[in-house]
């Protein structure tokens, strides 16, 4: 915080992407909303709570279920001169959609130099009992399609400076929300507008080993290692496309040994890209082998009892953080 | 083997009799228009003579596509569309690419894969549009481009412009979600669009009974849409329901949906001999070719039709010339645009050559 600068509102992760949709509305007239029951309702999380009252029903539209529609038509009208931000309901039915993404949006600008400036938010994530339709974690289907951003913050101030950032970019951006962090994430918020720049964070220094997370995973990574009786860094990567490798490499250069997290399945996930990066480019100065931690491979399961033996936790976490410090 | 369908007996009922489209387009269209169509369709028809024969050649990678048979659907349709109404051709839709003024040898650069073409080698075939025109280049996955023109149609009334969208896509389209889709939200929202459904009878080797047991035309209905049947193959007729379409759209009337009722005159692409397709069939359609049929009209009329065709093979040569001279893609270049790195562009103006564009226009993207 700067010297002297009054001190910032606290708010929820939740209320921060409320705050940066209002805020980025007012400040642009060609930004709009669409999405299921996101109006009078205010969405199914309320991340678009209020926002009907103050910009009618133009520019907060609920719409048909229907979401290869509401990608279609957000690309439509961005490329006459709109901004939309569509939300999808749950991020697992964005799967309805997923050829206008992929072949519709993500191509566009390679393939004719026309720019499709979408924004697609993803309420995604487990941890809440929403079984194998309501619990996903879909980013790396879109980290595999050329010509899309993904984005994941993992706090409340990342999340309002990620979402302008997403708003802003001429480009597809897909906007990973975790759902356990919507009302459990709680901090600090900067008020007016700025952006948070696409890139991984450090989110605790260390030197002895390095974990890569992003989402609600930083949150666990950093309870997993806070008594650790070593200095673990904690790298919130916030932008899974483009990857930032630079930061990633060089906190592996530093601790020589890095276990990567993701709460998505283990096969092709996130992570998985992540630590063939690292192998690939950091093998000389690794002292142990690249280790991941990331569900398990099979739907995410509804009862508590299940889903918490598929989730990474604090505790598988800080079983792999104590083998590779033996390294 | 399965004997070659029968399309004709094999077609699906409907309700709605194959028609010419209601009022007579000569209210609207002057000599110099009723020329200008057919020049269009024969440049439409010259520019992919040359690309199969390229492509026989061996100089035109992958496979090549046309739309022989149906130059009248896509040129009639386009004809009424006013500089600032984009359109979403497909794959037998050249006749948009021309009326919209992209250059042929931009088309015949854009078959033989090289720097010069409209996607400068990173598309293939027609895979491609000058959206610098108002053409928004397709993809291959049906009919996802008929929910982006409803996204256009969606923005033009958010940002109060009059204008209108449109997207052509064929009977086997109509059996994917996608069309639902695009159908529902357009009416719900009475968004300015129009869909030019091109039942050519065939959707690769499938045939319409195996496609729909109710015509997508008389479903339209059933989402509170209007909707017209009219001969493809008479490009005035399919130029007077688009016009008739388009007012309806501008007015705020909502969406419409136009059969053109066509054939594909040659395979699914250059690599398809459609034996499935009888050769009575195809010498049936023959006798209605849409080029054949205007210059019989002008012909009636004293316009001299050789004069026209010889000017339209004047340029497809000058063009092809051009085209031929353009380098090959720098594959140092593959990189490159996968993101925008500045402010984007939107869709830009076309060619709007109807007579009958007064001063309707909202101002255009260029305003």
């Amino acid at each position: 915080m700067r010297p002297g600068a009054a001190p910032m509102p606290e708010l929820t992760y939740i209320e921060a992407i409320n705050e940066a949709l209002r805020e980025e509305m007012r400040r642009d007239d060609r930004v709009f909303l669409m999405g299921e029951d996101i109006g009078a309702y205010g969405g199914a999380f309320k991340a678009t709570q209020g926002l009907i009252d103050e910009f009618g029903a133009e520019r907060v539209r609920d719409t048909p279920i229907a979401e290869a529609a509401i990608i279609g038509t957000a690309v439509g009208s961005a490329i006459v001169g709109m901004r939309p931000v569509c939300e999808m309901q749950f991020a697992d039915f964005v799967s309805c959609g997923f050829d206008q993404i992929v072949n519709v949006a993500g191509k566009l600008h390679w393939r004719s130099g026309l720019a499709a400036p979408i924004t697609v938010r993803l309420p995604a994530g487990g941890g809440v009992s929403g079984g194998p339709f309501h619990s996903q974690n879909p980013e790396a289907w879109f980290m595999h399609a050329p010509g899309l951003k993904v984005v994941a913050p993992s706090t409340p101030a990342d999340a309002k400076g990620l979402l302008l950032a997403a708003i802003r970019d001429p480009n597809p951006v897909i906007f990973i929300e975790h759902k356990a962090l919507y009302r459990r994430a709680r901090g600090e918020v900067p008020a007016g507008d700025y952006e948070t720049p696409l890139r991984a964070r450090v989110v605790r220094e260390g030197s002895d080993l390095t974990v890569i997370a992003y989402g609600a995973m930083v949150h666990t990574a950093l309870e997993a290692t806070q008594d650790l009786d070593a200095s673990v860094e904690v790298v919130d990567l916030r932008c899974l496309a483009p990857l930032d490798t630079e930061t990633v490499l060089a906190s592996v250069r530093k601790c020589s040994k890095v276990l990567v997290v993701d709460e998505a399945n283990e096969v092709g996930a996130a992570g998985a890209y992540v630590a063939a990066v690292i192998a690939e480019r950091a093998f000389d100065d690794l002292d142990g082998p690249v280790r991941r931690v990331a569900a398990a491979q099979i739907p995410i399961p509804f009862a508590p009892q299940l889903e918490a033996a598929t989730l990474p936790d604090a505790g598988r976490i800080r079983e792999a953080c104590l083998d590779l410090l033996e390294y | 083997m399965t004997p070659p369908h029968d399309l004709e007996h094999e077609a699906p009922t409907r309700a709605v009799s194959l028609q010419a489209a209601p009022g007579s387009s000569h209210d609207h269209l002057d000599l110099d228009d009723r020329r200008r169509l057919l020049h269009l369709m024969l440049t439409t028809r010259a520019i992919e003579e040359r690309g199969l024969l390229l492509y026989k050649q061996g100089k035109v990678p992958g496979s090549f596509y046309d739309g022989r048979g149906q130059e009248a659907t896509a040129v009639g349709a386009t004809y009424a569309l006013g500089a600032d109404d984009p359109v979403c051709p497909l794959i037998r839709d050249m006749g948009a690419h021309v009326v919209k003024g992209t250059s042929t040898a931009g088309i015949l650069g854009q078959y033989l894969g090289r720097a010069g073409g409209v996607s400068g080698g990173r598309e293939g075939n027609v895979h491609f549009g000058d959206w610098h025109r108002g053409v928004i280049p397709m993809v291959s996955m049906l009919p996802d481009m008929m929910v982006v023109a409803t996204g256009m149609a969606m923005g033009f009334r958010m940002r109060g412009e009059r204008r209108c969208a449109l997207s052509f896509f064929g009977d086997g389209a109509t059996s994917r979600g996608d069309w639902h889709e695009a159908m529902n939200w357009a009416a719900v929202q009475q968004l300015p669009v129009i869909f030019v459904l091109e039942n050519n009878q065939l959707a690769y080797s499938t045939p319409l009974t195996q496609q729909f047991r109710v015509n997508p035309v008389e479903r339209a209905a059933g989402y509170g849409m209007p909707a017209v049947t009219v001969d493809g193959n008479d490009v005035e007729a399919v130029f007077d329901a688009t016009r008739e379409a388009r007012l309806r759209a501008l007015d705020g009337g909502g969406p419409t949906l136009i059969e053109a009722v066509t054939m594909r005159m040659h395979g699914h692409g250059a690599h398809d001999d459609a034996a499935y397709v009888s050769p009575e069939v195809l010498a049936a359609w023959q006798e209605k070719d849409p080029i054949v049929r205007q210059a019989q009209r002008l012909s009636a009329l004293g316009v001299d039709v050789d004069a026209v065709a010889d000017e339209v093979k004047a340029e497809v040569a000058d063009a092809l010339a051009e085209a031929l001279a353009m380098p090959v893609p720098d594959p140092a270049t593959i990189l490159d645009g996968l993101y925008c790195e500045s402010e984007p562009q939107i869709v830009g103006r076309g060619d709007a050559p109807w007579s009958g564009h007064g001063d309707e226009a909202w101002g255009g993207a260029d305003a």
